[in-house]
């Protein structure tokens, strides 16, 4: 059996699980509270858990998270919601020098089991500040996880299993998501640690993850009516990177295109791309294809913001472009 | 108003023997654990960053000492005190500066990086101002699960320009968290002078804007710092929210071993070691008849002799295998929830 429910519906499906089974799990963050949280996502959890557990902070990222870092050294399960990622830099000194490095610093004595969620990406014209996608500078961490949630059954099952690591796990949550709806099963997945073919194909492996998904899956939409039959993997797990199921699909398809909407420069495209070379080099018939974010701050002029922006004809034509200048029929290429 | 024109710390000691005595031990300990972290680091088998607090041990030995069992401690990277007083080995210690398997972190955080569960020592935190949150975030978790101990977190003058800093005093306030502030002013933020780096050099003025009571107690008389302490822990523990207790200290040595003190003059320097910690209150002591010099002596003598067995310790101690490199980066699957 299954339901159809959006992307914030499944969120806090999630959230309102973790705070109903677990005492020790509270909710932080700005106007998580009263406000209903600026997604909407924690909207009704105040008047189910009270302010002590649906906590409203200070706009003060750098202390709350930290604090959020202590509570669960202090043995809480906290959940610190960021406005976005973009704020979340305000918040890196907790994150990287302190949640991120305490279990091996600290000798194996003190884990950090905390868990934070922010919004990420463009697409709504809110200009540069409130539009880039850093989550990659997170995967570069050792001692975190991070997570992209992209369809409503990993909205519904990634927080549980997040709140049961008992290291710091960042889940990042792409802002064009939230109203979109899916069907989540009964039995939805709580993994998180493989990536996941969202789309069979043999022809060309697309790799991408988060907002990007649902493009990545419209591209091979429109490929297959020309013949090119794309497998759709979403990585779901930036961190640590599931390479197993990444050289799997490009065994079987021997090319591959990475779409990431974060900057092209030391993306988490790059990542694979590397470790693509390194594993499946030969494999290949094609060079490796990115389509990445442009090099500039997320302009706001509406067609301007869309041309910064991987988009599916973007992605069609850097699929058809492994095959060279070689034409396409109606035959498989 | 580097250089305190008062002589050394005056007045009564108001306790028993026993109890005077061991804050003198501890005094002592740190001393000359220090003074031998100095030589062993010339020999180069201390290396990295070294960061003494010789000069300032009334402070940590007085304000620990206020401390139970069950309060958590947040210190700085000049910690090596504090980890003594609140009860870390010191052998565990010295072998974690050597880089030893031994040592309290393993010997992957060496002289900055001092953690230690058994008495709630939460680092060991190099990142000016960044315990300040961390310890906000501790009290919370005892507030939320109903312990009625306190956090007591330390830091430097200079965190107190830091955000983190500013953060975490209106979370704790606002929050009416267990946390006692202990800023531990040296008048120097690295090496640059208080009066260089703040608009306002009364710290106590920006505690006291956030709305949690703010005081000032000399850092270099033990009593004066564990009668304070103990004042505030109290209220702190008994619900009444943050406190920020300010205690004003010098330190003798360089910031690090790579210092050539050239922000400061000798003058300043030795005018603060007339105030010296331990000289002054050993002389309360004995004229309190609380202490005669072979007390004294062997006080001292025992501390030296805990500084040899520590470093033998260390010496002796082993090296991680490089096969652990990555071993506790993340939890190993199956090991105990924390």
């Amino acid at each position: 059996m299954s339901r159809t429910i959006t992307y914030r519906e499944a969120l806090r499906e999630a959230l309102q699980e973790a705070l109903r089974d677990d005492p020790r799990v509270f909710l932080m963050g700005e106007d998580v509270g009263r406000y209903g949280g600026t997604y909407a996502v924690s909207k009704g959890l105040l008047e189910e858990f009270g302010p002590e557990r649906v906590r409203d902070t200070p706009l003060a990222e750098l202390g709350f998270v930290g604090a959020g870092v202590g509570a669960a050294m202090g043995g809480m399960r906290p959940i610190v919601e960021i406005m976005t990622v973009n704020f979340s830099l305000l918040a890196l000194d907790q994150l990287v020098n302190t949640a991120a490095a305490m279990r091996h610093m600290s000798g194996g004595q003190f884990s950090v089991p905390l868990v934070v969620r922010m919004a990420t990406g463009a697409g709504r014209q809110v200009a540069a500040q409130h539009s880039h996608s850093l989550e990659n500078w997170f995967a570069h961490v050792p001692g975190l996880t991070v997570l992209a949630p992209a369809t409503v059954d990993d909205a519904r099952g990634m927080l549980g299993a997040a709140l049961a690591d008992p290291d710091p796990v960042i889940i990042v949550e792409h802002a064009q998501l939230y109203n979109a709806s899916g069907e989540l099963p009964d039995a939805f997945t709580r993994d998180i640690r493989a990536a996941r073919v969202r789309r069979p194909g043999r022809d060309v492996s697309l790799i991408t993850y988060g907002g990007c998904l649902p493009k990545a899956l419209e591209a091979a939409q429109a490929l297959a009516a020309s013949g090119i039959e794309a497998e759709v993997i979403d990585l779901r797990v930036l961190r640590p990177l599931d390479t197993a199921t990444l050289v799997a699909s490009v065994r079987r398809t021997h090319r591959a295109v990475v779409v990431d909407e974060g900057w092209r420069s030391g993306s988490l495209a790059a990542e694979v791309v590397a470790r693509l070379m390194e594993q499946a080099f030969y494999d290949l018939d094609a060079p490796v294809a990115r389509v990445c974010a442009e090099e500039v701050p997320i302009p706001y002029a509406r067609h301007m913001e869309e041309a910064a922006l991987p988009q599916v004809p973007k992605i069609v034509a850097a699929v058809r472009a492994l095959w060279g200048s070689r034409t396409f029929g109606g035959a498989r290429p | 108003m580097n250089a305190q024109a008062d002589g050394p710390a005056s007045g009564p000691v108001p306790w028993d023997k026993p109890f005077a005595l061991k804050l003198l031990a501890d005094l002592v300990r740190i001393r000359r654990m220090e003074e031998r972290c100095a030589e062993l680091y010339g020999q180069q088998k201390i290396r990295g960053f070294l960061h003494l607090y010789i000069g300032e041990e009334a402070v940590a030995v007085g304000a620990l000492n206020a401390l139970r069992a069950d309060d958590n401690l947040v210190a700085t990277y000049r910690e090596h005190g504090h980890a003594l007083v609140r009860g870390l080995p010191m052998a565990s210690i010295m072998a974690e500066m050597y880089g030893k398997r031994e040592g309290c972190a393993r010997g992957r955080g060496g002289s900055m990086h001092l953690f230690d569960r058994a008495t709630r020592l939460y680092g060991g935190n190099a990142i000016v101002g960044g315990g300040l949150p961390l310890a906000a975030g501790l009290a919370m978790a005892d507030r939320m699960q109903g312990r009625r101990a306190l956090t007591a977190c330390f830091f430097g003058d200079g965190a107190v320009a830091e955000g983190a800093f500013h953060e975490a005093m209106n979370l704790a306030a606002l929050w009416k968290l267990p946390v006692l502030f202990c800023c531990e002013n040296n008048l120097y933020a690295m090496g640059t002078a208080i009066e260089r780096y703040q608009s306002q050099t009364d710290l106590c003025v920006k505690a006291s804007s956030y709305g949690m009571p703010a005081t000032r107690v000399d850092g270099m008389d033990v009593v004066a710092v564990h009668e304070a302490t103990q004042a505030a822990a109290e209220l702190v523990r008994d619900g009444g929210g943050p406190m920020f207790v300010e205690y004003r200290t010098y330190r003798f040595r360089a910031h690090s071993m790579f210092d050539a003190e050239l922000y400061r003059t000798k003058t300043e320097v030795e005018a603060w070691k007339a105030r010296g910690p331990i000289h002054g209150y050993t002389a309360r002591l004995k004229a309190q008849g609380l202490l005669t010099e072979d007390e004294f002596l062997a006080i001292d003598a025992a501390a030296q002799a805990e500084v040899e067995q520590a470093v033998a310790f260390a010496e002796a101690g082993t090296w991680e295998p490089v096969e652990d490199l990555l071993k506790d980066v993340t939890t190993p699957v199956g090991a105990p929830a924390p």
